[in-house]
């Protein structure tokens, strides 16, 4: 019995550290915009594919990995400059009429180039279990992976000049733009940082759930969930709340409600967060004065 | 001397509603000089209006090059920096974070050397280095805010009401040490406030604003002398 519950947080873990690599890409767009860009997982959806395309060409898997991260990248900056700066202000309506419409396009884009089929997707890690058999190979080489960029990040923003002016631009347009902050590039930038992150995170979720159009549906719920449940304007906070979604969805699907079941929970943590405490464990009381 | 910034026919909106009708103003090479009026006469939005914040048309003139219709963060590259009203602080980051923003267009390394420096004028601000920026108090936020303009190296130190909100006591310790600054880096100095009789004092050449038009131009010293300005405008 113990030994069950344990594997099942340990793989809670592994899946949790997906969500939240998903939700730190939701909360780094939420937080410069206040917008949740809906069309996040279709985004890496299509990076995976890009991947897979690479690695099918011959490429090495961390090869083909690092030009999907860096093709992800450019397009997410070259979206926010296309078609989300137009709208930098127009009513919140609007941007959310774009990110559906992006969210539609890109899932049919990676239908039409590389059809519907479902497709199995290369780990880079070693195919036997570990920890003791308390997690397979590719659960502790994703989760490996996923703090490695979570740390990254977080580095980045803690330590770098662009962070802090990133960070700057976020919590403050006005006085960034005083210092001389580029805080429309900022902007472009935190899109293509979150499409890389995408782009990771897809690679390591796709050898579990396969690879077709719709792979990132459910995770971009159950991320949105961990948003959420950490506080939507803490990157911190998001990183938690997505793993502990994680450890939720898996104890629960196990013990409580059933696999077929485990969506419903994402949609129940979601409810409960925005009717009880809807800043989230993290979040921070916004007021504002009418 | 020769005029650092210079703006003429200067006229500035929000959308629809019309703030300054156009005016002319000058600040000298070295010079201080004070932006006065009643609440709403348009001395905030002429700030704006330099730094490319509001929509203008007329001239705006830095050093000869015509600034009207750039980019704020290019403007502020120029060597404009602003010391906005509310007083702008970054205040879910550390005072070392604001500053470090504050010196975002130069060299790091050099920057830098500029902290101790600055914490000369300000020793409050070495004390809090660490601290978060929101909880600092009203006059140290006053402070962190000038210091951010000033690590831009700044030709023209635009200042937006440094007294609001403030204990008369520490009002008299930041114009003091604006003095001083003034005195030591050069710069030149754009002052708008409400508190007529310490603007007078500090600036040389003053403008006294009513509701988007410019009623009296002078020396500072002229200004004090005009008692009909004084009651009318300055209310002192």
């Amino acid at each position: 019995m113990f030994a069950g519950v344990l594997h099942q947080i340990m793989s809670g873990i592994a899946t949790g550290g997906i969500y939240a690599s998903v939700a730190l890409a939701l909360v780094m767009i939420y937080q410069a915009t206040h917008h949740v860009n809906f069309a996040q997982g279709e985004m890496a959806t299509f990076s995976t594919y890009i991947t897979l395309t690479f690695i099918n060409a011959g490429f090495p898997y961390w090869i083909a990995l690092g030009i999907a991260v860096v093709l992800s990248f450019i397009v997410g900056v070259a979206i926010e400059r296309v078609l989300m700066r137009p709208l930098a202000n127009a009513p919140v309506l609007a941007s959310v009429g774009v990110f559906i419409g992006l969210l539609l396009i890109v899932n049919s884009l990676s239908g039409w180039f590389f059809d519907y089929t479902i497709k199995q997707f290369p780990t880079p890690f070693p195919d036997h279990p570990m920890l003791g058999g308390y997690l397979s190979g590719h659960e502790l080489g994703s989760t490996a992976v996923t703090l490695i960029v979570l740390i990254s990040v977080y580095l980045f923003f803690r330590h770098t000049r662009l962070g802090l002016a990133m960070r700057a631009a976020a919590f403050n347009p006005v006085s960034s733009r005083l210092v001389g902050v580029r805080v429309g590039w900022m902007l472009a930038l935190g899109w293509g940082l979150a499409a890389a992150i995408g782009a990771i995170a897809g690679a390591m979720v796709a050898p579990v759930v396969f690879l077709d159009p719709n792979m990132m549906a459910g995770i971009l719920l159950y991320a949105f969930a961990g948003a959420l449940l950490g506080g939507i304007d803490n990157p911190l906070g998001a990183v938690i709340g997505g793993f502990m979604v994680g450890v939720i969805e898996n104890l629960g699907g196990a013990y409580l409600v059933g696999t077929e079941l485990k969506l419903t929970l994402a949609l129940v943590i979601i409810v409960t967060v925005l009717t009880i405490k809807p800043t989230g464990l993290m979040g921070r009381k916004v007021f504002s004065r009418v | 001397m020769t005029n650092l910034l210079e703006a003429k026919g200067l006229h500035a909106a929000y959308g629809e509603t019309k703030v300054l009708h156009g005016i002319d103003f000058a600040v000298r090479h070295g010079g201080v000089t004070a932006l006065l009026g009643a609440n709403g006469a348009g001395k905030t939005t002429a700030l704006r209006a330099i730094c490319g914040m509001v929509r203008t048309r007329g001239e705006i003139n830095l050093t000869g090059k015509r600034i009207e219709g750039m980019a704020t963060e290019d403007i502020v590259r120029l060597g404009v920096a602003q010391v906005p009203e509310g007083r702008g602080t970054f205040m879910e980051l550390t005072v070392e974070e604001n500053m470090r923003l504050g010196a975002y267009t130069r060299p790091a390394r050099e920057a830098t050397q500029d902290f101790e420096h600055m914490f000369e004028y300000f020793p409050r601000l070495k004390e809090r280095y660490k601290q978060q920026a929101g909880t600092l108090s009203g006059g140290e936020q006053q402070m962190l805010a000038i210091v951010r303009a000033l690590l831009l190296r700044p030709k023209l130190l635009l200042l937006d009401e440094p007294s609001f909100g403030l204990a008369p006591l520490i009002v008299q310790e930041i114009f003091r040490i604006l003095a001083r600054i003034k005195q030591d880096e050069g710069v030149s100095i754009l002052l708008v406030e409400q508190n007529a009789s310490i603007a007078l004092e500090f600036a040389e050449d003053a403008y006294v604003l009513e509701t988007g038009r410019i009623v009296m131009a002078g020396s500072s010293s002229d200004i004090v002398k005009d008692e009909g300005i004084r009651r009318s405008y300055l209310g002192y």
